[in-house]
């Protein structure tokens, strides 16, 4: 073993600019797919926890006394598929608008009267958020007395949700022809190596070597350009991460979601797609090459 | 009752035929060789001297007939037992056939490391077989770098560090001055000296006369001379 990975290393100094090629191109097929990848996943957890806290905003009628606002909320109490309510009064959604609008708060500052209603902040069930059941609970809360205005803003979820469907199919598709493009340069590259090396391989055949002592350098040659490709790939993914990551973490944290890079078991996994890659390229062209 | 020969036949050719497309390459050859017997196969350019080396280290398949080497029948071998068949040979090229781009050390050791064997005894064969060949001291030289006569030494340290039973060497001498061919001739005298079957194509006659061993004439493909030992 120590001696076909010695024979494979010396292989890949004696072929640099090739190699170097198909390491490059490896390295940049993982980095592109990575980062689709890594996309989709925070892109995936933020719509997870904006759909674990869907809410309905019920605004109560101008004029509503207490005991109806009572009334009110033991209604919505009553109704199943609820998981919890919450009284914003005026005054509170009067602050609130201010804290969100530091810029503008000389306007509210000058408002005569507060032109807010009172709201109960509606959280459902999870297993209340698809949006037919949405629509069943906010069409029942509009009939409910002394409620104004039901208002939930899940259709932008929905349009999101069937685009970022349609958005990862579509890096499935692109991830699958970078990875066959990949496994291609890959093949040609140790293609124009074999050629190089005709004249060697054969002298070896005259000697007695099998077909396996002349593959083996090949396949351990490929497996290191995979695992160099995917490490420089990877490399490349979580420094530009980190950096551009740090840019958003005030925004992300004031809607409580942390963007994170792939666990330790994904980079693994990543790593071995890299080396099946080199190793997928160099099992073709011997396939062909060696029989020959 | 099988005879003297047959027993002590090292190589056997029974009614073999080469065929390239229309041209005869061999026609009806049958030969027996003999374990530790030096064989010349001489002939003019084209004759066939060396199909018929090829078709025993199957570089070439028979197009008709049998060829027994060793006792094993070469029409019946699998593809994946031929590297085992060549390792019975020590095989020696005109063009000398070293890889460029490896050392001295590990154009001979090439030989072993597809055997399987251990580094210790890699180490130990090559620096022998290069102390016989007068080559010891060119261990880390690349063969372009090297003349003729000391490439061919190389192979032909090479051809023996496997310690196969049988020498193959097409026109050694071909491509040498006379010092260089006289070289490489005592060293396969040695080898032969030391147990080893021999077997040269050459149309070298000089070379011929001046040494002991069976003769087998070829002539446009067919051996001219009686093939038994």
């Amino acid at each position: 073993m120590i001696f076909y990975t010695q024979r494979a290393i010396k292989d890949i100094l004696d072929n640099r600019f090739l190699n170097v090629v198909t390491i490059i191109t490896i390295a940049l097929s993982v980095l592109i797919v990575s980062a689709f990848g890594l996309f989709f996943l925070n892109a995936q957890d933020m719509f997870n926890a904006w759909k674990k806290g869907v809410r309905i905003m019920v605004y109560l009628a101008p004029g509503t006394s207490e005991a109806q606002r009572l009334d009110t909320r033991y209604r919505l109490q009553t109704i199943a598929g609820i998981q919890s309510i919450r009284f914003i009064s005026k005054d509170d959604a009067l602050e609130l608008m201010k804290d969100r609008m530091q810029r503008q708060t000389s306007l509210l500052d000058n408002l005569r009267e507060n032109p807010l209603p009172d709201a109960y902040e509606v959280t459902l069930v999870t297993e209340s958020n698809s949006p037919e059941k949405i629509e069943f609970l906010a069409q029942r809360i509009e009939g409910l007395p002394s409620v104004s205005e039901v208002e939930y803003g899940q259709q932008w979820i929905d349009r999101f949700a069937n685009f970022f469907n349609l958005f990862k199919l579509v890096g499935y598709g692109m991830g699958a022809m970078f990875f066959m493009a990949t496994v291609f340069i890959a093949a040609n590259t140790i293609r124009l190596v074999l050629y190089s090396r005709r004249e060697e391989i054969h002298i070896m055949r005259l000697v007695g070597a099998t077909d396996n002592f002349i593959r083996f350098p090949f396949y351990l040659e490929g497996l290191i350009q995979g695992l160099s490709g995917g490490l420089i790939g990877l490399g490349m993914l979580f420094t530009a991460f980190s950096a551009i990551g740090s840019q958003f973490e005030q925004t992300l944290s004031a809607e409580m979601v942390a963007v994170r890079f792939f666990s330790m078991g994904t980079c693994t996994a990543i790593l071995c797609g890299g080396m099946v890659t080199g190793l997928l390229g160099c099992f073709f062209s011997l396939k062909q090459f060696v029989k020959e | 009752m099988t005879s003297m020969a047959e027993t002590s036949a090292v190589i056997r050719m029974f009614h073999v035929h080469k065929r390239y497309g229309a041209k005869q390459a061999l026609v009806d050859a049958t030969l027996d060789i003999a374990k530790n017997e030096f064989l010349f196969i001489s002939g003019p350019s084209g004759a066939g001297k060396s199909t018929l080396l090829k078709l025993l280290y199957l570089a070439e398949p028979v197009s008709e007939g049998q060829i027994l080497v060793d006792g094993m029948n070469l029409s019946r071998i699998p593809r994946s037992r031929i590297p085992m068949l060549r390792r019975k040979f020590g095989i020696i090229f005109q063009d000398y056939k070293l890889i460029p781009t490896r050392t001295v050390y590990e154009n001979v050791a090439l030989v072993l490391e597809v055997q399987g064997k251990k580094r210790s005894l890699i180490e130990k064969k090559v620096k022998s077989v290069l102390r016989v060949v007068g080559m010891e001291d060119r261990q880390t030289a690349y063969p372009p770098s090297l003349s003729g006569g000391e490439q061919q030494r190389v192979a032909v340290a090479r051809a023996v560090a496997g310690d196969p039973k049988i020498i193959l060497a097409d026109e050694p001498t071909g491509s040498l001055d006379e010092d260089s061919a006289a070289i490489i001739f005592q060293l396969l005298n040695m080898f032969f000296n030391r147990g080893a079957t021999v077997v040269v194509a050459t149309h070298d006659k000089a070379l011929i006369e001046s040494a002991t061993g069976r003769v087998l004439q070829i002539r446009q493909g067919r051996l001219e001379t009686p093939p038994d030992i």
